[in-house]
């Protein structure tokens, strides 16, 4: 069985769409012969030539603008943005533009453009090096976001997203840049909009994305010793947001916790939390918890720790919710 | 001040037609005399519309509308110097330029009536980007553009209009930096109108716009923006040389906003009767119709028959703009995503069914 890491189904998802579409272009800062920051286009330059695979002068506003202009003239473009706390320039161009020009131009613009930025925290990074954007991308009309957990299932996504015909942000959580995972790669499975239920268990659901879900099927297991079985979403997907996978499950343990990185004020805890009430009220036997970020600044590496959900808070909230007392 | 520049000791700008309508360089722009007169009768369409806007503003048949009166020649001029393979990436205030482009008035306009966004035309089939309002983020757009017709081999530029207010945004020097790196074909064309709503020239730029050109390593031109032909030829000229290759140049066609910034801008509080007055002594169509007849390239039969051309054209878009109503209300939804959101699909779904029910 095949082993791969996050950088590598990601590189091979590239390779192959680079391969199997001439009209996708790869482009963004270092993506060239450096292979990005984080080597996820690594190689890709020398195989298909400095035509598909380009760089750009450190331009954030006119790499995402750029996308536009491409996809008007016929072209895919598969944009990188080197950070999260470097991505913000381009939001201008995201959310005026890159959002609305579909429908701007009533459908007869076609934008099958993806933008990748690397995101959230958890690598010990500097300053503005360990954002959770996804919110200001998905509170806005028009795209798609997106939220790998694993290997496999990043190459699957990027394969998908690249194939969808509307934008697509693609955040890359970072920490599980190196995580491996065995099996195949494939573009077949769940689609964008498809969460995964990862575990099953009949006491509580926990719902997350990105890097928290290894957390959380962590806690999953330990809680099993306690004989606290939980059902572990990963929601892969925040627009579309997969609110029946998410329902059905709340229906059965009538408990669910959400679990991601970003600040907890207006962060996607907050729209999961409201989605199940709407679908879901009469089943709760506990209110919605939310396990995240704090409504701070992402703090210094050496005190990261304590900002990430961890583990331990993980636990707690389920125990707090399968205790819970009306 | 307000002359169209920050300091006196510039050089004036290109000129081919002196205000009062005699020559003033090598007027042999490569048009033949259907071509000298269409310019004409293009700009003639472009002021009727512009002022039958106006006035249907005040009638309550537009929403707000941005006036470009004053600003025909640089609108006109350099349109018509673009090949049908060339695409457009303006901002609010080109309707002239969609005018002299052929893209239908009526569907240009359905965003200042308020029926639909900026680009209900087919962008793709007129060569012409939807009206883009964010301040110079069309250019970068128009960058993307020209690089992928570069990629393509294809024999063809854009090119970004813009007015000097824009300059000072992030995104022009973003997109002038990567259509140089990119050998972009492209024309960044910079409509200096003297003011960015109340602000005027002097206190949003220290230095002539067109002088930008050489530190990001391509050439520069300024142009007297209220001369058809120099417009016409400076253009010709930039997207000529654009499509051999040899990458991007910014036009500065120095004009004036004779109107208002748009209909809800009060323009008497900022600037003078004077200074306004001064520039429609410059203005772009008397000039060029003098011009036109005294070199004997056309008659004042044809100047008439320009404007009854115009009358019954702007007619027929005033009849086809006002006969337009508000779409069907399910249109909030239908063109938001290429493969809508199953959630997103259930929402439109509840907001038709409250209207049926009246709830909305």
């Amino acid at each position: 069985m095949p082993e791969f890491t996050m950088v590598a189904a990601l590189n091979t998802a590239l390779r192959e769409a680079l391969t199997n579409d001439p009209r996708t272009l790869v482009f963004g800062e270092d993506v060239g012969e450096l292979g990005g920051l984080f080597r996820v286009t690594e190689g890709l330059q020398r195989e298909f030539g400095r035509e598909r695979v380009f760089n750009t002068p450190i331009a954030e506003a006119g790499i995402a603008g750029m996308c536009i202009g491409l996809a008007l003239a016929g072209w895919r473009p598969i944009a990188e943005l080197q950070l999260d706390g470097f991505s913000y320039p381009a939001l201008d161009q995201i959310i005026s533009h890159v959002a609305k020009y579909h429908e701007r131009t009533r459908g007869r613009a076609p934008m099958p453009i993806v933008i990748r930025i690397p995101s959230f925290g958890g690598i010990r990074g500097k300053e503005h090096h360990g954002e959770s954007p996804e919110t200001y991308f998905a509170h806005t009309a028009g795209l798609k976001v997106v939220v790998p957990s694993s290997p496999l299932d990043a190459y699957r996504l990027l394969s998908l997203s690249i194939a969808d015909p509307d934008p697509v942000i693609f955040l890359e959580p970072k920490s599980r840049y190196s995580a491996k995972e065995q099996g195949e790669l494939t573009d077949e499975g769940p689609r964008i909009g498809e969460a995964r239920l990862l575990r099953e268990g009949g006491t509580c659901t926990v719902i997350s994305y990105g890097a928290m879900v290894a957390r959380c099927l962590e806690a999953a297991e330990r809680l099993a010793g306690e004989d606290v079985e939980c059902s572990v979403v990963d929601l892969r997907s925040l627009v579309p947001l997969d609110v029946e996978t998410i329902a059905t499950s709340v229906r059965v343990t009538g408990r669910a916790i959400v679990v991601h990185e970003a600040p907890r004020t207006l962060g996607m805890g907050a729209e999961i939390a409201a989605r199940i009430m709407e679908e879901a009220f009469d089943h709760l036997g506990a209110p919605v918890m939310r396990v995240t970020g704090f409504d701070t600044p992402y703090p210094p590496a050496s005190l990261e720790q304590h900002y990430l959900p961890s583990v331990d808070r993980i636990c707690a909230a389920v125990r707090e919710a399968t205790t819970w007392v009306r | 001040m307000t002359e169209g520049d920050i300091k006196s000791d510039e050089p004036s700008p290109l000129q081919l037609i002196a205000p009062d309508g005699t020559p003033a360089g090598d007027v042999d722009v490569g048009l033949e005399v259907a071509g000298l007169r269409e310019l004409l009768r293009l700009m003639i369409r472009a002021r009727r519309l512009d002022r039958q806007c106006m006035a249907l503003q005040r009638e309550g048949e537009l929403t707000v509308y941005p006036p470009f009166e004053g600003q025909e020649a640089a609108q006109v001029g350099s349109a018509f110097a673009l090949g049908p393979d060339d695409f457009v990436f303006p901002s609010f205030r080109e309707l002239a330029v969609a005018v002299a482009r052929g893209v239908d008035a009526v569907e240009y306009l359905r965003y200042h009536r308020g029926t639909w966004h900026g680009g209900p035309y087919d962008p793709i089939a007129n060569r012409f980007a939807p009206i883009c309002v964010p301040l110079a983020t069309q250019i970068v757009h128009a960058v993307g553009w020209a690089l992928g017709a570069k990629l393509d081999g294809k024999a063809a530029c854009s090119i970004a209009y813009f007015g000097e207010g824009s300059a000072s945004e992030g995104d022009f020097h973003e997109g002038a930096n990567l259509a140089a790196v990119f050998r972009a074909p492209m024309i960044l064309f910079c409509q200096n109108n003297c003011w960015a709503i109340s602000v005027p020239l002097q206190e949003q730029i220290a230095a002539p716009i067109f002088r930008r050109a050489e530190g990001y390593g391509f050439p520069g031109v300024r142009v007297d923006g209220n001369d058809v032909l120099a417009v016409y030829s400076v253009t010709k000229a930039a997207a000529e040389r654009a499509r051999a290759g040899d990458g991007p140049t910014l036009i500065e066609a120095v004009t004036y906003r004779i109107g208002p910034h748009t209909t809800s801008d009060d323009a008497t509080r900022y600037r003078s009767e004077e200074e306004v007055a001064r520039w429609r002594e410059r203005d772009p169509i008397e000039r060029y119709r003098r011009y036109l007849l005294g070199a004997g390239l056309a008659d004042d039969g044809f100047a008439a028959a320009c404007e009854t051309d115009a009358e019954a054209w702007v007619a027929e878009v005033r009849a086809a703009l006002t006969a337009l109503d508000a779409p069907p209300a399910s249109e909030v939804f239908d063109f938001v995503f290429a493969e809508p959101p199953a959630t997103f699909a259930r929402e439109r779904e509840r907001f038709l069914e409250g209207r049926e029910r009246g709830h909305a």
